[in-house]
């Protein structure tokens, strides 16, 4: 089988169409908007403040928190109910992996930085939009950061390797979802997982596939970025 | 600093220049999810509240089962101030439900009846789940209106083979027949007010939440420690019933 | 070979390429990272000659020595106050540091420093992120009396006050408001009359959410004069 054309007539390393805006929170310290399709992901950061239970507290650095959540109408499908899954609490730790590689909270020891991320809206691709968006509301709440950090889902469908994956495309059969975080200024893989079928010598192609794409991504915040605070 | 506040009140003031009685800016959208079956969000000042209905189809109540299933969810969010906790709903959170929830089921706005398939084995559910994503003081009236916005919005999908098509939107709306508004009404001091600021929150003493429906009230709840007396219930009263049908108008 | 890659005043991100080689040298809001100069911060670049600073554009306050901050008292003990100066964790008052009287074991500490109360304080000593204390002694340290407390992004702090504190004595006498401004991004504001004193936060707001510092004192000052009546 190979794939002539994609479900929504994408281009094989086409991205869907991108928004981003830095601020929507007011009354957090910092937060950000990331949609790619019809994924949308909303991110607010509050902190450095006080952590508890105090076992957790470490007088070298600060911790960062992340939470990421799905409200109950964003799938298509059923509802989603209420809180903490097995499948929310992964995405939160590989998230929270993700962006601790670039944070650095060392004038913050004791204290916390909470990230909660809410997927509003969900057409596959969640914990990548989550990333890009708590990526861009750190940076707003003024967390020191060694680099930017974006996350794109690539993978394959039948012979092809895509990026972006719509939720046809992540749930064909014998598919390929290969997520992947990656930082703008480095090129640092920091979040990696797979599921399907895959060669040996095909992750080459996907990281390369990946790695263009998040250059695309990064120049959204950075645009996003830029007009909350050039104005 | 709290007093200061508290005495601009006293001189029929507010921190932003606003009457006693008027509401912050109000903006309705609708249709803000591609994913519900409605979906609305309110923002009020810098108050920002989503909601959507999610249908779905299960078996009715035993008692009732002729009817449909209306549940209001809502989920003080962390994202959306400092002052809430990660974890299960705590009672802020369940008083908020219970109160929207209650304003809508009551008034019978919903022709519940109409929501049944067959009768006892077959009917719709509807789940409105309503979401703060800043909360920037008074969530029982965004709160409120981002739920019957929501419902408003809302198109019943189509059953093929006894399974919802989510894919695709439906045609037909809810059977709801008017809209039954909340508006809460704050005490502090001997001043009533509406809408307030977070800082303003922090200063009140008591609170009543009306529903209106047509001419009729149909859901009540008192918040907060002191008691107030029959002549202050019915300023109250009175009060909200005339802010409700503004706040009705902005659903047209 | 060494370049740089911005210009003084340039609006900078994290992870943003400041400059490479080893002639410059990395200040406040930047980091080295082998032969590169990056920014870590949001903010403003400031070149002087070959320091490299970024003046942050957002962020939280961290406490240090000798800041001049406002705090709110939310805790009284056997020995003083717990203050909260915006900061993660609680800074503490003691009563030796908070009046020059001789006050008996036992007394009741809220007739200095009441629950709620705001203070003008001095950070006298940091040590680690949970040892912050305060003391009241020099000019301007006191209770504060009746007023709005709003805060700013403490980064604003010296936009608000301005060069030799131009920017601050014009929202004053504009506003006929007393306005206090704490290193923590706390401001208090005590107007004459509600109108003026909510001029004023309208205007310190302004400020608060302006990047750009071209031109900010005339539109401040046009925001001032334009709505007085």
């Amino acid at each position: 089988m190979t794939l002539t054309k994609r479900s929504d007539g994408r281009k094989f390393d086409e991205l869907r169409p991108m928004e981003a805006k830095v601020g929507v929170i007011k009354r957090a310290n910092g937060s950000a908007m990331f949609k790619i399709g019809n994924t949308q992901a909303i991110a607010a950061v509050y902190g450095p403040r006080e952590l508890y239970p105090g076992h957790l507290q470490n007088p070298e650095k600060g911790l960062l928190r992340c939470n990421y959540n799905m409200i109950a109408f964003s799938g298509a499908g059923d509802r989603v109910k209420p809180g903490p899954s097995r499948r929310s609490r992964e995405i939160s730790m590989v998230t929270e992996n993700a962006l601790n590689s670039i944070v650095d909270l060392n004038q913050y020891s004791n204290a916390v930085v909470d990230v909660f991320i809410e997927l509003v809206n969900t057409d596959a691709g969640t914990r990548c939009a989550g990333i890009c968006a708590a990526a861009m509301a750190l940076a707003d709440a003024g967390i020191p950061m060694r680099d930017m950090i974006c996350a794109v889902s690539v993978g394959k469908v039948e012979d092809k390797i895509v990026v972006d994956l719509n939720y046809d495309e992540d749930s064909a059969e014998k598919g390929v979802d290969f997520p992947v975080a990656i930082t703008a200024r480095t090129g640092k893989v920091t979040l990696l997982q797979m599921d399907g079928l895959l060669k040996k010598d095909e992750i080459k192609d996907l990281l390369r596939a990946a790695k263009k794409a998040a250059e695309q991504i990064n120049k959204v915040q950075v645009k996003a970025i830029r007009e909350k605070y050039e104005k | 600093m709290k007093s200061h506040l508290k005495s601009l009140i006293e001189k029929d003031m507010r921190e932003d220049s606003r009457k006693l009685d008027e509401h912050r800016k109000i903006k309705i959208e609708y249709g803000i999810s591609t994913s519900a079956e409605g979906s609305a969000r309110v923002t009020i000042g810098d108050t920002i509240v989503i909601a959507g209905v999610k249908m779905s189809l299960g078996t009715p109540f035993s008692d009732t089962p002729d009817e449909g299933v209306l549940i209001v969810n809502t989920e003080l969010l962390p994202l959306s101030s400092p002052d809430f906790e990660s974890g299960p709903p705590n009672i802020k959170s369940i008083e908020l439900s219970r109160v929207v929830d209650r304003g809508i089921r009551e008034s019978g706005a919903i022709d519940v009846k109409k929501l049944c398939i067959k009768k006892g084995e077959k009917v719709w559910l509807l789940n409105v789940d309503v979401y703060p994503l800043n909360d920037a003081g008074n969530l029982f009236d965004a709160a409120s209106i981002a739920a019957i916005a929501a419902l408003k919005d809302t198109k019943i999908p189509v059953v093929k083979d006894d399974k919802v098509e989510y894919k695709k939107r439906g045609t037909k709306s809810l059977p709801l027949d008017g809209y039954p508004v909340e508006c809460t009404v704050y005490m502090i001091g001997d001043k009533l007010i509406v809408d307030p600021t977070t800082e303003e929150e922090e200063l009140v003493e008591a609170r009543l939440t009306v529903a209106t429906y047509g001419n009729h009230l149909c859901a009540m709840q008192k918040g907060g420690v002191k008691g107030l007396t029959p002549e202050e219930v019915e300023k109250m009263v009175d009060l909200a019933v005339k802010k409700t049908d503004e706040l009705r108008k902005l659903l047209k | 070979m060494s370049e740089i890659l911005v210009k003084d005043k340039d609006i900078v991100i994290p992870g943003q390429l400041l400059a490479t080689g080893m002639d410059y040298l990395p200040a406040s809001g930047t980091l080295r990272d082998s032969d590169k100069i990056v920014s870590s911060i949001i903010g403003i670049a400031s070149l002087n000659g070959r320091l490299i600073k970024i003046i942050p554009l957002t962020g939280p306050y961290v406490p240090r020595r000798d800041d001049v901050v406002i705090g709110k008292v939310v805790d009284i003990g056997f020995s003083g106050w717990r203050v909260d100066i915006g900061w993660a964790y609680q800074a503490n008052l003691s009563i030796r540091d908070a009046t020059q009287e001789f006050v008996e074991k036992g007394s009741d500490l809220t007739q200095y420093y009441n629950y709620g109360d705001y203070i003008m304080t001095r950070i006298t000593n940091v040590a680690g992120s949970k040892i912050i204390d305060l003391g009241m002694r020099g000019p301007g340290l006191r209770k504060l009396t009746e007023g709005r407390l709003i805060k700013i992004i403490p980064s604003k702090v010296p936009r608000v006050i301005g060069k030799q504190g131009s920017m601050i004595t014009m929202i004053k006498e504009n506003t006929n408001s007393r306005i206090l401004v704490g290193q923590n991004g706390f401001v208090w504001i005590s107007g004459v009359n509600p109108e003026d004193e909510t001029r004023a936060i309208e205007a310190i707001k302004m400020i608060d959410q302006e990047s750009q510092t071209d031109g900010l004192t005339e539109s401040i000052e046009k925001f001032l004069k334009g709505e007085k009546k």
